[in-house]
């Protein structure tokens, strides 16, 4: 009330100076430890990452020779090679990726266009999250339940399937979160130029969320190739030369796992070969997948 | 790109057939995985088949073999009679396995330290806990034991190793058989699970104090610090092709049903205790009589010309009059002419 | 000319109709199909572990026996190790990818963004069983070689640590599986949440530098809320992946049926014991019911996780 009372209610300019100076050398040393925390963090998981190629290279080049690729699976002490492992992956992960992708593509644009908020959507969207969430072991289990026990016999369709399911739910997140967050104005100009709401989505919608998508999916051929659980109960392996998809499948994930076990030295050799083969495999995949993407970008 | 995957699966068929060539499934112990596996590599240009044989541990292979998934399923561990006659099958033993104790002792060099089955009983019970234990010290005049926690390391997986180990040490201790007793899988009172024998003798290499069981051909081959065990005679016997080879001469087939010997704990001062036929299951009603007749085949082969290979692998060969019983039986329950 | 333009207009509105109905009813088809797979899912797993909820009761969730020989099997051991690793592994997780997702957006040259993101995004393309192996083979003897005897022998006479950190240093266990989770659940937490920050609009982080933000400000106060909804959906996506991880756990937790007092000690998760212990499970045995019961568990408690997380964000879902 008085002169000197209002004095001391609003600082005056020479206390409010030290007191932003001190502020702000505060939110100054908050800032910058941030920065150093967070380059910290980035650092540790290159390391991590180096260490992992590190071991692999270290553990599995020692093994590799030209017989790795042109021979199958043998008995140890017999120079087997990788080769109906390698193959199998392949196909396996290829239709796997084949059948899925497209039905996640379609249950994502389904969220983001379609039903949106609604109830079915809603429960769409949380199924998702769900399957998601479910051990891909889980999976294995429930397509060995659908696929191999009544028809008595492990198949590499069965794998496939199993990998398949596990892609669908990846694909369908990326793909929602990705048409979500293309900027309305996009649509809103399609659509007034005349374009019914399957060109807006296809030809506007895909195109501007393609980087995003294209990395979702290649996230799950990186999940699945190296997927061995829901392999376990549903290919089986095969130890001999076969492309069959009725019959058992080797792949590589398996191999590794049933010889990175086992009693024999060349087999744990060819183990880590395998490990190595199919990191480098993916990794390749990854980078080739991301320049094609850049060159596309540019033109 | 399908339709030259087609063109090559029926060209690959194609091959197939005109070779003559039958393919079979086996799934089950990785005990035996080594053996059948060279088997199947030696036997294909003379018997024209094909062997996949995938090494899921015994508990699987049966399993498999139940449902009919393969052609037979191999186990260390015999099904009992009224399980074979629930899933009609048949049960036949290959050849014979030791399963060693290693060890990972700074200073303790192979085939030094002694122990028993009780002592073993104990310590994965958790009743013995550090190296120093004064039973421990007693037993092991000579070596200066640490002052170091014991860590017992079992097999996770469902394991036919592990089903001949904890037979062995119901045997040996009554403790044991009422608080765990003995299968592929059981609930171990101490210690950590390794996944497969790799994962065993691995995690033994990491933690000094560590102990653990291992099939003696994997021992062997990656020379890995085995012990003495006593055996029934009260001799401290080495893990050596001759201690296995007594365990198994002293085995009478002849008390038993369906081959189900059990070669722990045999008598014999020079027979090591812990050690086990492995079994191959046939169905006695097969879907293919023509895949039965092909197991049978690639099992006489073994039989006939396999031996030198069995003994190379540290596996010891059965009796021949004991092959020769499988054969009759072969004959008289599996259908399918070989 | 009027003619041919209604005629075109008649036309290309058939079309119009038919494309869209088509690729609507595809869409809404691939839904029901998402909802019918995970339905004929939970069925089989419940289908198959009636007998063993019928058999134990409501006390099999409790329970800490898994005993083959006598039959008796409980859930509590799994569940533990399950729910103790995935948070232990989103504990250390978290901050370090967003340290990460930080770094990339905000922080590093313009040169250096693209090489350091593919590096991360090639540690999320690293399979698991590769982390299985590295994991059992790298890190596994350093901790039981190095880290565990520091941290038993630092810890040793401090009341409520000692307990948590005690044990023979096995290498294996609990703490060790947490930590390959962690490093396996990073990138994918990391790139999501880079993804995301990336699309906050620039006016929005301009305004904010203009007013005086430090950088960490405006991360916290712009971009974290307008982000955050897609920020904790990476998160769930790394709960996700860490709740079911069976591969890289399996090679490492030490597969023990007991629930250890010390975070060194050995412990199983639902998806490792699934991994060990289905192939050699008789077909309609107690066990295998027990296995599936535990799967249908698993499902459960994925479920609360996401049912909360949904809760969470309600206020927020609509942006």
């Amino acid at each position: 009330m008085s002169a000197t009372t209002t004095m001391r209610t609003l600082p005056g300019p020479a206390k409010n100076q030290a007191v932003s100076r001190a502020l702000g050398r505060r939110r100054y040393r908050m800032n910058r430890l941030v920065k150093v925390l967070c380059v910290a963090a980035t650092v540790l998981g290159i390391l991590l990452l180096a260490s992992i190629l590190l071991t692999l290279v270290w553990r599995g080049a020692a093994g590799l020779s030209v017989s790795v690729f042109t021979q199958s699976t043998r008995p140890p002490g017999s120079n087997g090679g990788l080769l109906n492992a390698i193959v199998g992956t392949l196909i396996q992960t290829g239709i796997g990726t084949l059948v899925g992708t497209p039905i996640g593509l379609m249950v994502g644009t389904y969220l983001a266009e379609y039903g949106r908020n609604s109830a079915m959507a809603n429960a769409v969207r949380f199924v998702s999250d769900v399957l998601l969430s479910a051990p891909s072991i889980l999976i294995g289990l429930f397509i060995y339940q659908l696929c191999v026990e009544p028809f008595g016999g492990f198949s590499g369709i069965a794998g496939c399937l199993a990998l398949a399911v596990i892609v669908i739910p990846i694909v369908v997140r990326t793909t929602e979160d990705m048409l979500q967050l293309i900027a309305p104005s996009l649509r809103e100009a399609a659509v007034a130029l005349g374009a019914p709401k399957w060109k807006v989505i296809v030809l506007i919608c895909y195109r501007a969320a393609k980087d995003g998508i294209v990395t979702g999916i290649l996230l799950a051929v990186a999940r699945i190739a190296g997927e061995t659980a829901p392999l376990l109960f549903t290919s089986l392996g095969n130890l001999n030369w076969s492309i069959s998809l009725a019959q058992p499948m080797a792949s590589l994930p398996v191999t590794i796992y049933q010889y990175a076990g086992s009693a024999f030295e060349d087999w744990v050799q060819l183990a880590w070969v395998g490990a190595l083969l199919i990191t480098v495999g993916v990794l390749a995949t990854n980078i080739l997948a991301r320049v094609a993407l850049r060159g596309r970008r540019a033109s | 790109m399908k339709t030259a995957i087609t063109a090559l699966a029926i060209g690959l068929a194609g091959f197939g057939i005109a070779r003559a060539e039958t393919q079979i499934t086996g799934a089950g112990s990785t005990f035996a995985a080594p053996i059948y596996s060279k088997w199947g590599d030696a036997s294909s240009a003379a018997t024209g088949i094909k062997l996949n044989y995938q090494a899921i541990g015994s508990g699987a292979g049966i399993n498999q073999i139940n449902n009919r998934t393969v052609d037979f399923g191999a186990s260390d561990m015999p099904v009992a009679a009224d399980q074979l006659a629930a899933h009609k099958l048949m049960q036949f033993p290959t050849v014979i396995g030791g399963v060693d104790i290693i060890v990972n002792l700074p200073d303790v060099k192979p085939n030094e330290l002694k122990l028993t089955g009780e002592l073993l009983a104990d310590i994965y019970l958790g009743k013995i806990t550090k190296w120093n234990d004064p039973k421990l010290v007693e037993m092991n005049h000579g070596i200066k034991l640490p002052n170091l926690a014991i860590a017992p390391v079992y097999r996770a997986d469902g394991s036919g190793t592990t089903f001949v180990y904890t037979d062995y040490l119901s045997m040996v201790s009554p403790d044991w058989k009422s608080k765990v007793g003995s299968s592929t899988s059981v609930k171990w009172a101490a210690g950590t699970g390794a996944k497969g024998s790799d994962g065993v003798s691995g995690t033994v290499h990491n933690i000094k104090g560590g102990i653990g069981y291992v099939e003696s051909a994997y021992a062997e081959m990656n020379h890995l610090t085995t012990t003495q065990l006593q055996n029934k005679a009260g001799k401290f016997v080495t893990p050596t092709m001759d201690s296995y080879k007594a365990a198994a001469a002293s085995a009478d087939w002849s008390k038993v049903q369906n081959f189900a010997i059990d070669l722990n704990d045999q008598p014999g001062d020079n027979s090591w205790p812990i050690e086990s036929a492995t079994f191959v299951l046939l169905p006695t009603d097969p879907k293919d009589p023509s895949q039965s007749a092909a197991v049978k085949k690639f099992f006489d082969w073994g039989f006939a010309h396999g031996n030198d290979i069995a003994v190379q692998l540290l596996y010891i060969p059965l009796p021949e009059a004991v092959q020769n019983a499988v054969r009759a039986v072969w004959q008289k329950e599996v259908p399918g002419t070989m | 000319m009027q003619q041919s333009a209604v005629l075109s207009a008649q036309t290309s509105r058939r079309s119009y109709h038919v494309g869209d109905a088509v690729f609507a009813a595809l869409a809404r088809g691939s839904g029901a199909f998402v909802l019918v797979l995970l339905g004929s899912l939970i069925l089989t797993l419940f289908w198959g572990g009636l007998p063993a909820f019928r058999q134990f009761g409501p006390g099999f969730i409790a329970s800490t026996d898994w005993d083959p020989v006598q039959q008796v099997f409980g859930a509590a051991v799994s569940i533990y190790g399950t729910l103790v690793t995935s948070v232990l592994a989103l504990a250390f997780a978290v901050p370090v990818a967003f340290g990460i997702a930080f770094y990339l957006t905000e922080l590093a040259p313009a040169w250096l963004r693209r090489p350091v993101g593919t590096a991360i995004e090639l540690l999320a393309a690293v399979p698991s069983i590769i982390y299985g192996m590295w994991g059992f083979f790298v890190i596994v003897p350093i901790m039981s070689q190095y880290i565990q005897p520091f941290v038993i022998d630092s810890l040793d006479g401090i009341p409520v640590l000692e307990d948590l950190f005690a044990g023979p240093p096995f290498g294996t266990g609990i703490f060790t599986a947490s930590i390959i989770l962690a490093i396996m659940v990073v990138p994918f937490i990391a790139a999501t949440m880079r993804d995301v920050f990336e699309t906050v609009p620039p006016v929005y982080k301009e305004s904010a530098y203009g007013v005086g933000c430090t950088t960490w400000e405006v991360m916290r106060s712009i971009v974290l809320p307008y982000t955050r909804v897609s920020v904790v959906g990476g998160i769930m996506l790394g709960l996700g992946r860490a709740l079911g991880e069976t591969m890289a756990v399996t090679f490492v937790i030490g597969n023990t049926d007991r629930i250890a007092t010390s975070l060194f000690g050995p412990g199983n998760t639902i998806a490792s014991i699934v991994a060990l212990e289905f192939p050699e499970s008789p077909a309609g045995s107690l066990k295998l019911s027990s296995l599936l019961a535990l799967g249908f568990i698993l499902f459960v408690i994925s479920f609360i996780v996401l049912a909360i997380s949904r809760l969470l964000l309600k206020p927020r879902l609509k942006v």
